[in-house]
């Protein structure tokens, strides 16, 4: 599992969010078009890559989208 | 386990009745900008709804549509010696709804009446319970009443919940028959997830009171509620299905020693588009096979799956067909059927 794949596939969820804005790095929930809305799209591409099902709580728990990223592949 | 197998029993004919008040989601802009209304309404892919008005209630638009079916199929009241209401959102607190109705409906004293407290599962439940008693043998005709005004739940200015939820009521008729053949049944429960769709206040716990009515913001985006309106913690509902529903809908095609290909059409309680989608897909289900009524009458809790039925199905039922019913929500309780119809007569939905 690859950081910048999945910084691509989760940037790819945004309409208004320019890709270049979201790195690793990213507070992703500190970003205007965040919303609860997205958090299903979330649950649903890393479902879909990934295989893996995110519950609200480990969204709302992480910060970056790197700890995203290491979430996920720790359950992976 | 909870696997259930009965023969003989099936559903005979249907109908249903929706509120007249079409509410348009993209001009439900009350409470939040036309802009964002959008893009929510996009998402979930619920256009329309129905509200009933104030004086309405489920079981007002379970009687118009039990009326409908009594008079479409000629059936005979006096015949009709079991009535089970499904709904949460009931007349009174007491007595049970479905004893009412059964008055209403001009039903004998000798008819067996109850009502079941369940959320978006509970059609299958109801069925389970019925295709049960009805094998006893001493049950002529049964009567289920599937009935929701969640309108009347969700706050409007909690934008988790107020495009979501529309009403409705089904009537089913259900009689013992050699040609049904064999129905299975799935049900499961998981109280540890009761927090995920929950109203707090207003029964025996937290009883009414000046607090539980007080609105107030709940969350980080400003949703407003207060404590007697309903609650949805969506995402974790979204894992709760990813996890559960495509693995026990296969459980349940092998235990029923059927295959995908034999189910005529999968129906699905509609939760809102983009996750019954998300499961669609999950499963590899061919779009033609599942019908769907979430752009045009929302989320009606437990009648959306027998809703979709008449609204979708009604000239798709003749001869026999094999369906598929899956649902799931508050409690959480999920359920899978696999019921067969044969010739099932279904009536024009009525507006009330």
């Amino acid at each position: 599992m690859q950081l910048d794949e999945f910084i691509s596939n989760f940037a790819d969820l945004f309409d208004d969010t320019d890709a270049s804005e979201i790195t690793a790095s990213t507070n992703y929930r500190e970003l205007e078009e965040w919303s609860s809305l997205i958090a299903l799209s979330v649950i649903a591409m890393v479902d879909d890559e990934y295989d893996v099902t995110l519950k609200g709580n480990d969204i709302t728990g992480c910060t970056t989208v790197e700890d995203l990223f290491n979430l996920v592949q720790s359950k992976a | 386990m909870a696997f259930l197998t009965f023969d003989g029993v099936g559903i005979a004919a249907m109908a249903a009745a929706v509120p007249s008040h079409v509410i348009k989601n993209y001009e439900y802009t009350e409470f939040f900008p036309r802009e964002e209304v959008k893009q929510v309404v996009d998402k979930i892919g619920i256009f329309e709804r129905r509200f009933a008005d104030a004086n309405t209630c489920s079981s007002d638009l379970c009687f118009a549509a039990a009326e409908k079916l009594i008079e479409d199929n000629q059936i005979d009241r006096s015949e009709i010696d079991l009535l089970v209401f499904i709904s949460q959102t009931p007349d009174y607190r007491m007595p049970a709804t479905s004893i009412l109705l059964q008055d209403r409906l001009h039903l004998e004293k000798t008819c067996m009446a109850f009502d079941i407290s369940l959320g978006c599962a509970a059609f299958s439940y109801g069925l389970s319970v019925i295709y049960g008693l009805m094998q006893t043998g001493h049950i002529r005709k049964a009567l289920l009443l599937d009935g929701e005004t969640r309108s009347k739940v969700y706050s409007t200015k909690d934008r988790k919940t107020a495009f979501l939820f529309g009403d409705a009521g089904v009537a089913a008729l259900i009689e013992r028959n050699e040609k049904y053949g064999k129905s299975f049944f799935s049900i499961h429960s998981d109280g540890s997830l009761g927090d995920l769709i929950k109203i707090e206040g207003g029964g025996y716990r937290h009883p009414s009171s000046l607090e539980t009515l007080k609105e107030r913001v709940v969350d980080e985006y400003g949703n407003i509620r207060n404590d007697e309106q309903g609650t949805m913690r969506g995402g974790d509902v979204f894992s709760f299905v990813i996890m559960n529903i495509p693995k026990d809908i296969k459980q349940t095609i092998a235990k029923a020693n059927t295959t995908l290909d034999q189910i005529d059409y999968i129906v699905f309680h509609q939760a809102n588009d983009f996750m019954n989608n998300h499961i669609s897909k999950k499963l590899r289900l061919p779009k033609e096979k599942v019908p769907s009524t979430i752009a045009k009458y929302g989320n009606t809790s437990s009648v959306s799956v027998p809703l979709t039925i008449v609204s979708e199905l009604k000239d798709e039922l003749e001869g026999n067909k094999n369906l598929l019913l899956s649902a799931f929500g508050v409690g959480m309780s999920w359920s899978t059927s696999i019921v067969p119809f044969v010739d099932c007569k279904i009536s024009e939905i009525v507006e009330v």
